[in-house]
């Protein structure tokens, strides 16, 4: 029997209040919902960044650079354990996680073997094969490295950004070595894609007074040395033979900035060490008057100034040949740190906010003109039925948009289009209890049950339905990014809706009218 | 009302449901996908020029700057032009360095509307995604159809559709050569949803009156086609209103997809009708009386 419970009512009338409630918050921009009263949801449907304009970046933190960092240090290690108990070895080297040793004398490997274990990391593993000892690194240990690299790795990232004044980035971990960030709105994504992907180590090296034209004639370089070459390709020094030894690192650093050396009127970068990095450079600089200092970033000289005196304050300059903006990029990286590893760019996607705007536009063109078109279709077909379905697709993109808005979800313009298609197949639910009524008075039964019989076959077929068009979306979530999700979260939810307003607020809308008006005859055809 | 034999088509459906997946294939091994950088990886830029460029001029500027292959088109109006770059070199700095040097080509009072760029790793990724995605949909419907329906030939019929309806799919984008990219597998995967929604509904009029009809099977199948035919129509039409006017004003950006999406539902609701329900009894599903 058709049900007008006054739950049923109650019931319906508020989801589609909360409905309302829901939907409101999206009528107002950022800084307007903020300042709506408190009785009021803030909620609202974000904008993806293909509508509103911005930059998603996918980053890959080369997490190997730094087992095998390690993996060199642990040689050091193992060599200073051996010199300590005077253990003769060879065929010392790294692996790729992990080193090997070849201990001469086979009756020491145990000694040799427990004075390497006092000086290493525990969950390193040593593994005896006759006079060898082949040390690796535990599963463990390279999956509690690997973490600990890529938080650090967002943190740098996530401090280089922040510092160069993008508003509501989000830096995500995603999978075990990958990171994403979104940069709304911004104007240059290749600068701060520089900015992100630079691993910013900077290290201070002597220079080696043989020039790299005089190692080329002797043909080897003095011991000790390596080549480098100059950040600046357009420079006169083309390269520089520097010597192996780090003097000091970017560690150290406390605070830089990019400033204007009154003397030339060039932009320089300032900066400022701790008291043990202050306590270094002075001590190298006093030992090393006349000599020249190289600095080098990510292996290339940005500066080499020679020392004219020794400098104790613990501060310094970089001048290089730099721009306004180069000086003040290289003072965020050196105040945000370096990475702990290279990090490479993935995957960038960049909209400018004019196609951003333009697609929001289309989409809301093309939502109104679709529904619009679909309202008239059902009228001219169903008459007061149509009507009553029209006022359920009203509901269903109300409530839809009302869901996205509580779940916070993000809005695409593959989910616009969503939206748009849900109203076209939202009205499919509608369809079939029409269809099905006509069935049922065509075969000669009562007006109230018809309806109810239609309501009653029709529930399971939508069921039914509906159910395979969720298993699509639902893997479309799972396997879809970025702009797919939203696709498939707006696709998703509509069919939800779809089914309130097509089930139970068609039907007390239609058992009202019946019950309370009581019609000779339903269709008009 | 009056009842349509469409089973009496069955054969001729069949034959040209038969030669039209060859001919979908055969397309597809000869022209391939229009694969765009999401699966092929490399960068696109969408770039607003204030007067109409020369188009021919333009390649061969770009020509010069990159190793890779340069692909210039108009993109909805002739001032907005897509440049494709295929990536052949797996090494990073070149792909910032390539973007660089395309904007030193152009002018500098461009708006660029859309810069992308997809690594050879992440391309390679998406493709398996994608692949993914459709296969574990495809099986996750069959089986569902297969536990709601009893009887394996129902199953197998919505499945047999289904594949009809993705594989002339994939036909369509090789015919027409719109990019194939994610949004493509979203249009396919929906695709299938509403193939299969249109099938489960006459499905379900099938099995009704299995319940309560006492005649012959095909006359049975004709029967719940007819009655469900209305509303097959009908849902066809509005989604594919809802389709138009994404098409005519949601922007080029879409285009492809609604345009994907526009053929899926001629030919679901095509196989619904004349593919999927007369193979139930091509599949040979018996009527079996229950003695209860």
């Amino acid at each position: 029997m058709l049900s007008l419970s006054k739950w049923r009512i109650f019931f319906v009338i508020l989801v589609c209040l909360s409905g309302i409630y829901f939907l409101y918050p999206n009528f107002f921009n950022k800084t307007e919902v903020t300042a709506l009263p408190n009785y009021l949801s803030q909620k609202q449907v974000n904008l993806g960044l293909d509508l509103q304009g911005g930059s998603h970046l996918l980053l890959e933190v080369d997490t190997n650079s730094v087992l095998k960092e390690k993996s060199e240090f642990l040689v050091d290690d193992i060599r200073s354990a051996l010199r300590k108990e005077k253990i003769k070895y060879s065929n010392l080297g790294s692996k790729l996680s992990g080193a090997v040793v070849t201990i001469t004398d086979k009756k020491k490997i145990d000694l040799a073997r427990r004075s390497i274990r006092e000086n290493i990391e525990k969950g390193i593993l040593i593994n005896t094969e006759q006079n060898k000892l082949n040390l690796s690194f535990s599963d463990e240990y390279i999956v509690d490295s690997n973490i600990k690299t890529v938080d650090q790795s967002i943190e740098v990232v996530r401090k280089r950004v922040d510092e160069s004044g993008t508003k509501e980035p989000v830096i995500q971990k995603q999978g075990e070595r990958r990171i994403i960030v979104q940069l709304p709105g911004i104007k240059d994504p290749g600068r701060i894609r520089s900015l992100i992907g630079r691993t910013a180590k900077l290290n201070f090296h002597l220079l080696d007074p043989t020039t790299v034209e005089l190692a080329q004639q002797r043909g080897k370089l003095p011991p000790g040395t390596f080549r480098v070459s100059n950040a600046d390709p357009t420079a006169y020094e083309k390269e520089f033979l520097v010597k192996k030894r780090i003097m000091l690192t970017g560690d150290n650093l406390v605070n830089a900035a990019a400033t204007v050396d009154p003397q030339t009127g060039k932009y320089v970068v300032a900066f400022e060490f701790d008291r043990k990095g202050g306590k270094k450079f002075a001590k190298i600089t006093t030992e090393n008057v006349y000599q020249r200092l190289a600095i080098l970033l990510d292996n290339k000289v940005i500066s080499a100034p020679q020392i004219r005196e020794p400098i104790t304050g613990g501060q310094g300059n970089i001048s290089g040949n730099f721009s306004p903006e180069t000086a003040n990029d290289l003072a965020v990286l050196l105040r945000a740190g370096s990475l702990p590893a290279p990090i490479e760019v993935l995957e960038e996607r960049t909209v400018g906010p004019s196609l951003g705007l333009d697609s929001i536009e289309a989409g809301k063109k093309a939502l109104v003109v679709g529904f619009v078109l679909i309202i008239v279709f059902m009228v001219i077909r169903y008459r007061i039925f149509g009507l009553i379905a029209d006022f359920a697709i009203i509901f269903n993109i109300i409530l839809l948009v009302s869901l996205l808005s509580l779940i916070e979800a993000t809005l695409t313009m593959p989910g616009i289009a969503g939206i748009v298609l849900t109203v076209g197949m939202a009205v499919d639910a509608n369809v079939l209890v029409f269809e099905r009524i006509k069935e049922e008075l065509r075969s000669g039964r009562s007006i109230m049950n018809s309806i109810d019989l239609g309501y009653k076959f029709a529930l399971k077929t939508i069921l039914d339905a509906n159910f395979t068009t969720l298993i699509a979306a639902l893997l479309l979530y799972n396997y879809g990014s970025g702009p797919i999700k939203g696709f498939a979260v707006t696709l998703s939810v509509g069919i939800i809706t779809s089914m309130f307003t097509a089930l139970i607020l068609t039907k007390l809308i239609v058992s009202l009218w019946v019950v309370k008006l009581k019609p000779s005859r339903l269709f008009l055809n | 009302m009056r009842i349509i034999n469409f089973y009496k088509y069955r054969i001729t459906a069949f034959i040209f449901s038969f030669f039209l997946i060859l001919f979908s294939i055969f397309l597809f091994i000869k022209d391939n996908l229009n694969l765009g950088i999401d699966f092929k990886g490399g960068i696109l830029i969408e770039a607003n020029f204030t007067t109409p460029p020369n188009l021919s001029n333009l390649r061969e500027k770009l020509t010069g700057v990159s190793t890779g292959n340069v692909e210039i088109q108009e993109f909805g109006s002739p001032e907005n032009i897509l440049i494709r770059i295929e990536k052949n070199s797996e090494k990073k700095e070149e792909q910032t360095a390539l973007i660089n040097n395309i904007k030193n080509e152009l002018p500098s009072e461009i708006d660029y509307r859309r810069i992308e760029f997809v690594g050879p790793k992440v391309g390679k990724e998406l493709q398996i995604m994608g692949i993914k995605a459709v296969l574990f949909s495809l099986i996750a419907m069959f089986s569902y159809i297969w536990f709601r329906f009893s009887g394996w030939q129902f199953g197998l019929g919505a499945l047999v559709a289904l594949f009809h309806d993705v594989l002339s799919t994939i036909g369509f984008f090789s015919l027409t050569q719109i990019e194939f990219n994610l949004a493509s597998i979203a249009a396919i995967l929906t695709i299938a949803g509403y193939s299969i929604n249109d099938t489960v509904v006459v499905f379900d009029r099938i099995r009704e009156n299995l319940a309560k009809k006492e005649s012959p099977f095909s006359e049975l199948l004709n029967l719940s086609i007819n009655q469900t035919l209305s509303r097959t129509l009908m849902t066809s039409l509005t989604t594919l209103l809802a389709l138009l006017a994404l098409y005519i004003f949601g922007g080029e950006v879409v285009r492809g997809f609604v345009s994907a999406m526009m053929w899926g539902v001629l030919v679901g609701t095509y196989s619904s009708i004349f593919i999927a329900s007369p193979l139930i009894a091509l599949l040979g599903f018996k009527i079996i009386k229950q003695d209860q």
